[in-house]
């Protein structure tokens, strides 16, 4: 595809990615305010405006949304339900189109993409993982993943994706012989198998125990590490926001708060 | 759309099943209204000339009611503006009096006139056919004489319905015209004052019509009885007959194929709509609703939908039905139609059809009362996928989902395959008919025959009379043939059937077998149809007995010698010099098969119509182009029709499992198009299935559709003809495109509503 010279950028920012994710760890919050100016912008959003008519009222979902999205960052979304966080998430993502603004993905703006053009958009760019996992159920779980590797452009192997979410020994089940946990992660490994530049989790853990929750949230944090992948999480639960490098709080379609976290918090120090 | 797709699978069983029983009882009782009030005979018999006084002799046969005499004589009628000699017959009116058997219904005009100079009645559609009107004229060779005959009215008889020459297999209203004029001037010009040739019959209730055709016999054998029939036999009312039969066959097949389809889907669709209405049942029944409460929930659904195709199928069967017996009167001259469906038709096809659609959705209603509250209410368990084989590995992922669905839902594969399977046999069965009927067609009159006219004689004649046919004008060749009237018997098996003596090396209308071969008559015994063997149980090799109904009434024992293969018929030859030399009457023929150099026929024609003592001329081409003329129109509307059934039918299997699928796997699909499948990949994933289907469909189709066309072809096998068993590899073309046609319609209909798939209101809802 012509529009998003994908394979060569990726490449890039995975190297990039991984130090720049390394050396955070070491960096006082105000010094990685200062270098988030020097990193590079994975995605940025402009003045978006989403508005629902359902007959006589109108919903605004989304009002005037600025947000940038750097290469390789961690960034969790909170806020009340019904405050707008799935639509600015699929309106990033490609699944849906704002009433107003824009979407900036490598110089090329979202919004103005006709379907095919963002169908593309998500096949080659972009994972996605649900609160229900919406897994193929007559396909086996490497088969789930193997959906995928065949029609992206640079994917890893359906089993290195699996290997990735700890579930090797669970290649030939099928989903219907596999726990929501496991199959959770079995939808992540589908949504990274293609290493994306963008990974968007709409409460992952959403439908999960608070252990399982953690083995999810852990394979989504290894991700984000070992391969640099820019990573969005919508959650209910405050707690796992310590995992972030940028908590966006939302209210009424707006941001109204970004917290940068010095420290990145492992999920074993996670107060549930 | 789902529901409309089913009502109109039902309403096109039901249409087919009430258009079938109006026509059926429309011919029915439109027969039997119009033979009860012309008072059609009971018994028929022709003998050579009867003098009057045996007439007496025959009415006190007991039980017959009263006999009526008649001479009835087949003339050549020269028609002006018409070049070709028309086949006449003519059947004299009482002098006196009323007919009492086979009574003229008068449709122009009036009667003739008692001692008028030769006034004539007409049938309704020669005059028709030639624009005659009460007034006009037209001549006939009468006994040795050309005389002018003038037309006072045109009528219809019960004798008559379906109108053929003899000889012929189609009604030619052009070329056969049926004139009845009054007894004493057709007896003098024929020379049969104070006898008669031919009489019938009514009889009492009761009477045993055999027994009355056996002491008739005996009565008119010495006077050339060529030997009575009953009704049955007489060939206008056996057309009708077998029509009706064909009917009641029709009426059996079809609608059975559409309502079992119509069974298959209302079971597809309500299994569906019970799935996603589970956990609703399960909150009614644990509410306290009784399992028969819900059971009639859906029952009722079942119903309505099901009602819908019937009333429907009412409006179309009964519309159908009427032009259908219009259809009919075309071929079949009835002075009046009785089309008025009782309320039977409609009541019988309703039963039927909602009972199938009920059959149809009794297991899913019983699977919803079986269905304990609290399963109900829980998700339905997913559906245990089977790895299966290891042939699956070479698949890409796409293709492994439609193979595992197959292999999960085999029922249901198996049934949609064969819903299409039967769109597919049922268009097959409609088509080949063009083939089957093409091929008789080309069999009879241009593979089998080569000669262009046949002459028939009144009475036989020396054998020399063929040299004056040669030396007629752009007459080219011509073969002599003879036929002798005989009954031919093996056991208690008996059959009537002329023999025709050929000479041996005869080229213009030779012995033809179906399988391309021509068959030489034989000097030392019968060559016969294969079907008349059948008839008799005769074989090769044994010997059948043989009355000789004419000349010096020999009976004889011949030996068969050799079967041959016909479409038309049960005939039976011989060599002609052996059959004369059996008869003992010299060498004699009856008439000759000529060839012509068409380029000047018109001269011959006109020296034809003039010919004393000729019974019929009958043209090759003009029958061949009247048979396909008649056919083709019916034919083609038929089979339009049946095109337009099967592809309802094919959209109803095919729209519905779409759907179905559609639905059951909205899911899936978002997903596909979340992971960046574009439309076209994601269509392959939802209609590769119903594709595949259709593939095996087509096949399995033809099979059937081939399996039907036999069954068919059998079931209307009859003496006078039996249409072939022939489907051009052209024809399982056709029908499989129609089909498939009709399935990618359906898939692009679907595709669309793919494209506006909401793709997150779907993620957002738990599985
Ligand atoms: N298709 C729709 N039609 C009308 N209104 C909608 C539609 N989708 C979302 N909304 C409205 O938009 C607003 C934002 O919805 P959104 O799903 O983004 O909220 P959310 O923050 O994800 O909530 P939750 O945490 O419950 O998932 C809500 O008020 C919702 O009612
Ligand atoms: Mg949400």
């Amino acid at each position: 595809m012509a529009q998003f010279p994908s394979a060569k950028v990726t490449a890039i920012c995975v190297g990039g990615g991984r130090t720049a994710s390394s050396e955070l760890v070491a960096l006082g919050a105000e010094r990685w305010l200062t270098m988030a100016h020097e990193r590079s912008v994975a995605l940025s959003a402009r003045d978006l405006t989403k508005t629902y008519n359902t007959g006589a009222t109108e919903v605004r979902a989304l009002n005037h949304v600025d947000l940038d999205l750097y290469q390789g960052e961690l960034v969790v979304l909170l806020g009340p339900s019904g405050s707008g966080k799935s639509t600015l998430l699929n309106i990033l993502g490609g699944l849906d189109k704002p009433t107003a603004g824009e979407v900036l993905f490598r110089d090329h703006d979202l919004t103005k993409a006709s379907d095919r053009e963002l169908n593309l958009y998500r096949r080659d760019h972009v994972g996605f993982v649900f609160q229900f996992y919406n897994l193929i159920p007559s396909l086996t779980a490497r088969e789930n993943v193997a959906l995928v590797t065949e029609i992206a452009p640079n994917p890893m192997s359906p089993s290195d994706a699996l290997n990735l979410v700890g579930l090797h020994d669970r290649q030939n089940h099928f989903p219907a012989q596999l726990s929501g946990g496991e199959q959770q992660r079995v939808a992540i490994a589908r949504a990274i198998a293609k290493r994306p530049d963008l990974l968007f989790c709409d409460e992952p853990t959403g439908a999960l125990d608070s252990k399982t929750g953690i083995l999810v949230l852990d394979a989504i944090l290894r991700i984000n590490r070992e391969m640099g992948t820019t990573t969005a999480l919508i959650t209910h639960n405050a707690g796992i926001a310590d995992v972030a490098n940028r908590v966006i709080f939302f209210a009424d379609g707006r941001i109204v708060n970004i917290k940068v976290n010095e420290t990145q918090r492992s999920t074993s120090e996670l107060a549930w | 759309m789902q529901v409309l797709a089913i009502a109109l699978v039902v309403a096109s069983g039901t249409a087919l099943l009430v258009m079938a029983l109006t026509t059926i009882q429309a011919l029915q009782e439109t027969t039997a209204a119009y033979y009860e009030r012309a008072r059609f005979a009971e018994i028929f018999a022709q003998a050579k000339r009867a003098p009057e006084r045996l007439l007496r002799d025959i009415t006190s046969i007991p039980d017959v009611a009263n006999a009526e005499s008649r001479v009835v004589h087949g003339a050549i009628l020269d028609i002006r503006d018409f070049n070709e000699p028309v086949i006449g017959q003519f059947i004299s009116l009482p002098e006196y009096g009323p007919q009492l058997h086979n009574m003229l219904v008068l449709r122009s005009g009036r009667l003739p006139t008692a001692g008028a100079e030769y006034e004539v009645v007409v049938n309704e559609p020669f005059a028709d056919a030639h624009g005659l009107v009460a007034g006009d004229h037209f001549d006939a060779v009468l006994g040795s004489q050309k005389r002018t005959l003038r037309i006072v009215g045109t009528a219809l008889s019960p004798e008559f319905v379906y109108a053929i020459a003899p000889g012929g297999l189609m009604p030619d209203d052009r070329r056969f015209g049926l004139v009845w004029m009054g007894r004493e001037r057709l007896a003098a010009a024929l020379d049969m004052k104070q006898s008669f040739n031919s009489v019938t019959l009514t009889l009492l209730r009761g009477a045993d019509p055999r027994e009355i055709i056996a002491r008739l016999d005996t009565l008119l054998f010495p006077y050339g009885g060529t030997g009575a029939y009953a009704r049955e036999d007489q060939i206008s009312n056996w057309f009708l007959q077998s029509e009706i039969r064909q009917q009641i066959n029709m009426s059996r097949i079809m609608p059975t194929i559409f309502l079992a389809v119509a069974a298959f889907l209302t079971n597809m669709v309500m299994a569906r709509l019970i799935q996603t209405e589970r956990r609703e049942i399960g909150l009614l029944k644990a509410f306290g609703y009784s399992d028969w409460a819900i059971g009639w929930h859906y029952a009722k659904m079942v119903l309505v939908i099901a009602s819908i195709g019937v009333l429907l199928g009412w409006g179309t069967g009964a519309v159908l039905g009427h032009w259908n017996t219009s259809l009919y009167a075309n071929f079949y001259r009835f002075p009046f139609l009785l089309y008025r469906p009782g309320p039977q038709a409609f009541l019988t096809s309703a039963a039927i059809s909602l009972a199938a659609a009920l059959a149809g959705s009794l297991a899913v209603v019983i699977r919803v009362i079986r269905l304990p509250p609290a399963a109900a209410m829980a998700p339905p368990s997913p559906p245990a996928y089977g790895r299966a084989s290891a042939a699956f590995d070479v698949l890409d992922e796409p293709t492994r989902i439609i193979m595992r669905r197959l292999i999960r839902w085999p029922l249901r594969a198996g049934l949609t395959t064969l819903g299409l399977a039967m769109s597919v046999a049922v268009l097959v069965l409609a088509l080949q008919w063009m083939d089957a009927i093409n091929h008789l067609a080309r069999t009879v009159f241009e593979t089998a025959q080569h000669q262009d006219a046949t002459v028939a004689f009144s009475d036989f004649r020396p054998a020399g009379a063929e040299i004056n046919f040669r030396y007629l004008p752009s007459v080219l060749a011509t073969e002599p043939y003879r036929n002798v009237a005989a009954q031919l018997s093996n056991g208690h098996r008996v059959e009537r059937q002329g023999i025709v003596g050929l000479p041996e090396d005869a080229r213009l209308s030779p012995i033809y077998d179906n399988v391309g071969t021509i068959v030489r008559p034989r000097k030392d015994g019968l060559v016969m149809s294969t079907k008349l063997a059948e008839l008799l149980h005769v074989q090769v090799g044994e010997t059948a007995r043989i009355q000789i109904l004419e000349g010096a009434r020999p009976t004889l024992d011949l030996p068969v010698v050799q079967t041959f293969e016909t479409y038309i018929g049960t005939p039976v030859y011989m060599e002609i010099e052996a059959l004369n030399r059996l008869m003992r009457d010299g060498r004699v023929i009856s008439g000759v098969h000529v060839s012509l150099d068409d380029a000047t026929q018109t001269e011959l024609l006109t020296r034809l119509k003039e010919l004393p003592g000729i019974t019929a001329i009958l043209f090759r081409k003009a029958a061949m182009d009247m048979f396909f003329a008649t056919m083709g129109e019916t034919i083609v509307i038929f089979i339009g029709f049946f095109v337009t059934f099967a592809v309802i039918l094919s959209f109803g299997v095919s729209y519905n499992s779409i759907r179905i699928a559609l639905s059951e796997r909205s899911r899936e699909l978002a997903t596909l198009a979340v992971l960046g499948f574009s439309g076209w990949e994601i269509s392959y994933i939802l209609l590769g299935e119903i594709g595949l289907l259709a593939i095996a469909a087509i096949p399995l189709g033809c099979l059937i559709g081939y399996l039907l066309s036999w069954y068919m072809a059998s079931a209307f096998a009859t003496e006078l003809y039996r249409v072939p068993l022939m489907v051009e590899a052209a024809t399982y073309g056709q029908a499989s495109i129609i089909t498939a046609a009709t399935v990618i319609a359906c898939a692009a209909l679907v595709r669309r509503r793919l494209d506006r798939l909401d793709l997150i209101g779907v993620l957002k809802t738990r599985e």
